[in-house]
């Protein structure tokens, strides 16, 4: 762990509550909740509407204190940063230990309502869930490999398998195509930021690819993840017995991945210019990404409610 | 258009005032909430 930074360690004034909720990284959540309300609805079962809000609910604060876990470990590497300097801890607005005591509360209630409430397979996927973020990939992988992001990636994919679970209260391959379907566009989504931010990181010694590997391999290697992406994307709608998707979601998935294909050529043949250039591809794939995952888990809930 | 005017700086009790003001609401919500789940699981 790093040490407290002067700023962080005096704390003029008591922690406001705007800047607890910023430690959850809500931009971040509203794609954790989003995915996981879509595994929830796209069961092939239904739930008590309280007890569905319940578990949204339980993944919106396990995510929200693995979020707020990240950001008290890494405080000073956020103050390094022009993207993450804002942030209440590096501001000094909030001591470190009322951010761990929020995170640690929020991560156990969420646990434990979970398993109270809904199932206790939902609730442990959910604390591995929290664990894979705030451990694996906070403390041990990313400061170590330039493979931070693709194993750690893991720990965003497991919303919809959660709410899904939630609901069946068992594993099928569907929510595990689910969880591919996000581990494999989470390394072209992130590294698409990474190269145009390449310098912040390399500046606070993070090893992301563009630092490590370069951006010519990077830009490789977004290609080669969007290649896998397309037919990944479609499998929901091959897979077998009768809990697969239907045309609705298949023809959106292709669709949607052949424009994700199409960007990720642009930025993965592409050179950069110059330290002028503006970086527009990376940044409209990145966009793009972000919108992507949103509209591929309305088309497979659309589907759902269409079959039906 | 005209500038928007400077925030006062809030004070101590301002602060702890809100936050406790939605802790409180965060309680009320739980309990209430748990009072729901109670239901739900009894139907």
């Amino acid at each position: 762990m790093t040490t407290t930074s002067p700023s962080a360690a005096i704390a003029p004034l008591p922690a406001d509550w705007r800047d607890l909720i910023a430690l959850t990284k809500p931009r971040v959540m509203s794609l954790v909740i989003f995915t996981g309300l879509c595994g929830l609805l796209a069961a092939p079962q239904s739930i008590h509407p309280v007890l569905g809000f319940t578990a949204i609910l339980c993944i919106a604060m396990g995510a929200g204190g693995a979020a707020a876990l990240n950001q008290w470990w890494e405080a000073d590497i956020d103050a390094g940063m022009k993207r993450t300097a804002q942030r209440p801890l590096p501001q000094g607005r909030l001591d470190r230990t009322t951010a761990r005591d929020f995170a640690g509360v929020l991560c156990a209630a969420s646990v434990f309502l979970m398993g109270f409430a809904i199932s206790w397979l939902a609730a442990a996927i959910l604390a591995i869930s929290i664990v894979y973020y705030a451990v694996v990939y906070t403390i041990w992988l990313k400061p170590r490999t330039p493979q931070n992001i693709v194993i750690g990636g893991g720990a965003g994919a497991f919303p919809p398998l959660i709410g899904w679970i939630a609901v069946t209260g068992h594993i099928t391959p569907m929510p595990v195509v689910l969880f591919a379907i996000i581990f494999i566009w989470t390394p072209p989504h992130f590294w698409a930021l990474a190269l145009f931010v390449k310098t912040e990181y390399a500046k606070v010694g993070i090893p992301m690819m563009p630092v490590v590997a370069g951006e010519r391999s990077t830009r490789r290697q977004i290609l080669a993840y969007a290649v896998l992406l397309l037919p990944l994307s479609a499998l929901p709608w091959w897979l077998p017995g009768d809990e697969h998707a239907g045309a609705v979601y298949g023809v959106s998935a292709l669709a949607l991945s052949a424009v994700f294909l199409a960007l990720s050529v642009r930025v993965g043949l592409r050179e950069r210019t110059g330290p002028d250039d503006t970086m527009k591809p990376e940044k409209q794939l990145f966009a793009y990404s972000v919108l992507y995952l949103f509209a591929l888990f309305a088309a497979l809930v659309a589907d759902r409610f269409i079959a039906l | 258009m005209t500038k928007p005017e400077p925030q006062p700086p809030r004070t101590v009790a301002q602060i702890r005032s809100s936050r406790n003001r939605v802790l409180g609401l965060s309680l009320a919500a739980f309990v209430v909430l748990v009072f729901f789940i109670s239901i739900a699981k009894m139907s």
